[in-house]
């Protein structure tokens, strides 16, 4: 910290020739400075403080206005106000009185400094960070010593045997990561549908027909034993996969499928999880028969096999197979033949 | 002022505290070097303090917010107050989030306050990263805070992701299945990262739990420490200041800490802090209660996250379907990898070591405090320029359906063109900025040199026609001459003098190549000689105005007394 050695570090650390233009920068001072209102009228500076102490005062006025509004007003009442519109008066007046009760002391404070405080510029000189030459020697000396004493450099079994130990030591710290979640088996290639398990709408759970399907008409649906399976197991990571969106087309719209009678008279379902990140895909566009992703506008043909016709998805989406059982159900056929949702890398 | 004749109640607890605490921990002498510290004064130097004081606020709000919500994904079927959602299955997080918002009083206020307060915080940051990049504050001694600040960057942008996703409501569940996504592609071992992070296949019950702890320990705590360090590197190494009359790199000009600045940064806090709790209780931000529950097979449209997210979410909306498949062995996908870690990779890595590539360039290892204006480093300021238009367009892509939506366009046709364009037009943007920092280099030489035109014109006996120029200020010229130029990097010896070839020379030309592309286009410096012949001919050609009865300006400084 010590100035001392200022010019020994001027010449050591600048080392760069500065061109003539340097010589000339101009030796010049501050400029002049203007004394305010306030330094030379009483009456400008007794105002000056009135000011400062209306917004003080002003302030311990909201606090008390915030502490009473608290009490006051019912934490469920909602009013009208202009410009945000309808809104929880609670939330709007506690949030007008502590902000402008706090925001008047800043005021306060600055108008307080710019109008009463001295206001001339201060010169200060800065020092120089490097130490003497001599310090930083001695410190490089000392490290290289205390390297020596401690044997770290000519004791090569000690130095050797002490980094293999330091570089096994993460080990641990990673198979204790191994218990943070069960490892992956096959979860991601299955999901609850298999052969007979018949559609239901969500959330009302009911059973759907052919007959409930109209051309051009999209459904939400899931498996019949969804239900069951999430009372069981008490989480939503079923739901992840299993959710699909069936739609039906006349045989002329319906150009391609992904299997030879995967539909049953036109309906057709196709997993609702983008195979890009795993958004729910939401919005359909009847005329186009395209499904678009609301997350990264992937859009996929749901008449062509669910392929990818635009957007950063690389796969189409996994169809279901369909069918009806003998009480005129719709029923999977199988399980989706390929796993549902974004690529991983054993997807293969 | 005065001697101290009688001593009041104030002054002897002073007295008895500095005593009181330097007997003990002798800190009298740190104060005494201290409490007159010099800071310089300028509206960009608040930007800093924008972010620090969000972070205390944030700090603030965030402790509160703690006392009632809970980090749990155990479902609940919800009876609070808030009507619309009675009855539903949701997660105790997200009813929690609930109960604070409709339940507790001042509980919306100080939830806003933490979500505005997290937004002023990285935009904050932002910006004042933006301020020390183009006045180049990270040159030498400040290397090493300005990759602490980028550090507090990427922490603050993953803290703001990780609070987003916590109250498990529909918007902020898909942005973690979103998450999950990337992580899934994540080679080799990404199946594993994503069952290990989520506790088995997303959702999971164990993932909010966790990011609760990384939300309000672990990240806040490293980025405590780091604010520590770099607002002490700043009070060791000393403010930068712009240029300006008397201002020198040996020098800091500004006002000292006792009293004026505890006021003004005082009182700036309360201003930062009063300014978000209004804005609080005018606007509504994040109404979970309008998105529902988190459920994975549901969606609303135009789903956007917080802005600083934005451009990441841009990017994976605009790359190309582009995946490798080799059938019965892996799946790579470059469509979530390029976008959402190689670019942000490589970007906060060129961010971080900015100041050492520049170095590099230039060969400049001389300590600055002074501040450079843009204009006169136009590759930097121009490569800044160019960055943020990449950045831009990654930002806009990420509302591109918005904007689609607002403007009436396709959002296809826009995703292609934006495809485009964020190739072609970062260059052009630096080529036009360049050019115009160059021009403006021309226009402070021709000011050096000729000083400020009047706009009078004046004739010659011979018939010739002049306009009269004033000479520049003081001020003016201080700001114009502090700019300092390097000599350029000389061309690297083939071998040394024992003809010893020299190592690694494809690297030394490289350098001196691109040594000579940082500075061949500078406008050079006036040298002293043409500065005292443009002098001398200002001041003859004033005389002769004078001399001809024209009055330049009355408040101008006399041409005889000016340098």
């Amino acid at each position: 910290m010590s100035n001392s050695n200022h010019d020994d570090i001027q010449n050591e650390v600048v080392p760069a020739t500065q061109s003539e233009t340097q010589v000339n920068l101009p030796k010049s001072e501050l400029p002049v400075h203007v004394l305010r209102r306030a330094d030379v009228d009483p009456i400008a500076a007794a105002r000056a403080e009135r000011q400062v102490a209306i917004m003080f005062l002003l302030s311990a006025v909201f606090t008390v206005l915030a502490v009473v509004s608290f009490f006051a007003i019912p934490v469920d009442l909602y009013i009208r106000v202009p410009g945000p519109g309808v809104t929880s008066a609670s939330n709007f007046a506690l949030g007008i009185t502590l902000g402008l009760a706090i925001f008047l002391i800043g005021t306060g404070a600055i108008h307080w400094a710019r109008k009463l405080m001295p206001d001339d510029e201060v010169v200060q000189s800065r020092h120089g960070y490097s130490s003497s030459r001599e310090i930083r020697e001695s410190v490089m000396q000392e490290i290289r010593i205390g390297g020596e004493e401690s044997g770290f450099t000519s004791r090569k079994i000690v130095r050797r045997s002490l980094l293999t130990a330091i570089a096994v030591l993460p080990l641990p710290a990673v198979i204790l990561a191994l218990d943070f979640g069960p490892l992956p088996q096959n979860e991601l290639r299955e999901t609850l549908w298999k052969k007979g398990v018949r559609l239901v709408t969500d959330p009302t759970g009911r059973y759907l027909r052919p007959e409930d399907f109209s051309v051009g008409s999209l459904v939400s649906a899931h498996p019949e034993n969804l239900k069951e399976w999430e009372e069981e197991n008490h989480n939503l990571n079923a739901r992840a996969k299993t959710s699909i969106l069936v739609v039906r087309m006349t045989p002329e719209q319906l150009r391609t499928s992904q299997g030879e009678g995967w539909d049953y008279q036109g309906i057709i379902a196709y997993s609702k999880i983008c195979t890009h990140v795993g958004c729910p895909i939401a919005l359909y566009e009847h005329r186009t028969h395209h499904l678009l992703c609301p997350c990264h506008q992937s859009t996929f043909d749901l008449a062509d096999s669910g392929n990818v016709v635009f957007g950063p998805a690389a796969r189409r989406l996994p169809q279901l197979p369909l069918g009806v059982d003998e009480e005129g159900y719709l029923v999977a056929l199988s399980d989706f033949q390929e796993p549902v949702g974004p690529s991983f890398w054993e997807r293969g | 002022m005065s001697q101290q004749v009688t001593r009041g109640a104030v002054d002897k607890s002073i007295d008895g505290t500095v005593k009181y605490l330097d007997d003990r921990l002798s800190t009298s002498g740190f104060i005494k070097r201290n409490i007159k510290k010099v800071f310089p004064d300028h509206w960009s130097f608040m930007l800093g303090e924008i972010a620090l004081y969000s972070f205390i606020i944030l700090l603030l709000s965030g402790v509160y917010l703690t006392f009632f919500y809970k980090p749990s994904l155990v479902e609940i079927v919800y009876d609070g107050s808030y009507l619309p959602l009675k009855g539903i299955k949701m997660s105790e997080a997200y009813a929690s989030t609930l109960e604070i918002s409709f339940d507790v009083r001042g509980g919306l206020l100080m939830r806003q306050v933490h979500h505005w307060g997290a937004l002023l915080f990285v935009a904050a940051i932002t910006v004042h990263l933006l301020r020390v990049f183009f006045t180049g504050a990270f040159r030498k001694p400040r290397e090493l805070n300005w990759v602490i600040g980028v550090g507090l960057l990427v922490l603050a942008i993953l803290e703001g992701f990780a609070g987003y996703s916590l109250p498990d409501d529909l918007l902020s569940g898909t942005g973690l299945r979103i998450a999950s996504g990337i992580a899934l592609a994540i080679p080799v071992v990404g199946t594993y990262v994503s069952f290990l992070v989520f506790g088995g296949e997303f959702p999971g019950l164990d993932f909010i739990p966790r990011l609760y702890t990384i939300h309000v320990l672990l990240v806040p705590g490293i980025m405590l420490a780091l604010i520590t360090a770099h607002l002490m590197m700043v009070w060791y190494q000393k403010h930068t200041q712009y240029p300006g009359p008397g201002r020198t790199n040996e020098n800091v000009v500004g006002y000292p800490l006792m009293p004026v600045y505890m006021a003004k940064a005082g009182g700036f806090f309360f201003i930062v802090f009063g300014f978000l709790v209004l804005v609080s209780g005018l606007v509504t931000i994040n109404p979970i209660w309008k998105y529902g529950p988190y459920m994975p097979d549901q969606v609303t449209a135009g789903s956007q996250p917080d802005w600083y997210i934005g451009w990441l979410d841009g990017g994976t909306r605009i790359m190309p379907n582009w995946e490798i498949t080799v059938p019965g062995m892996f799946t790579l996908s470059p469509n979530i990898l390029i976008p959402a870690v190689v670019v942000p990779g490589i970007m906060f890595t060129l961010l971080a070591l900015y100041p050492w590539i520049e170095q590099w360039i230039t060969g400049d290892k001389r300590i600055h405090h002074i501040l450079e204006r843009p204009r006169n480093n136009p590759n930097r300021t121009a490569l800044g320029v160019m960055s943020l238009v990449f950045y831009g367009f990654l930002w806009i892509s990420g509302g591109n359906d918005i904007i689609a939506q607002m403007l009436n366009l396709s959002i296809n046709d826009m995703t292609r063109v934006i495809r485009v364009l964020i190739f072609i037009t970062p260059p052009i943007a630096f080529i036009i900025t360049k050019r115009i920092c160059l021009s403006l280099q021309h226009k402070d030489r021709e000011r050096l040199l000729h000083g400020d035109p009047t706009g009078r014109l004046l004739r010659l006996p011979n018939g010739e026609f002049i306009e009269v120029h004033e000479p520049l200020s003081d001020e003016v010229k201080a700001i114009l001459l502090a700019r300092t130029e390097l000599p350029m990097l000389t061309p690297p010896a083939e071998v040394d003098a024992n003809g010893v070839k020299t190592p690694n020379l494809w690297v030394k030309k490289l350098q001196h190549r691109l040594n000579r592309w940082w500075y061949v286009d500078q406008v050079p410096m006036p040298t002293a000689a043409e500065l005292t012949a443009a002098k001398a001919h200002t001041l003859h050609e004033l005389e002769d105005a004078q001399e001809r009865g024209i009055e330049i300006a009355k408040d101008l400084p006399s041409p005889t007394k000016s340098h």
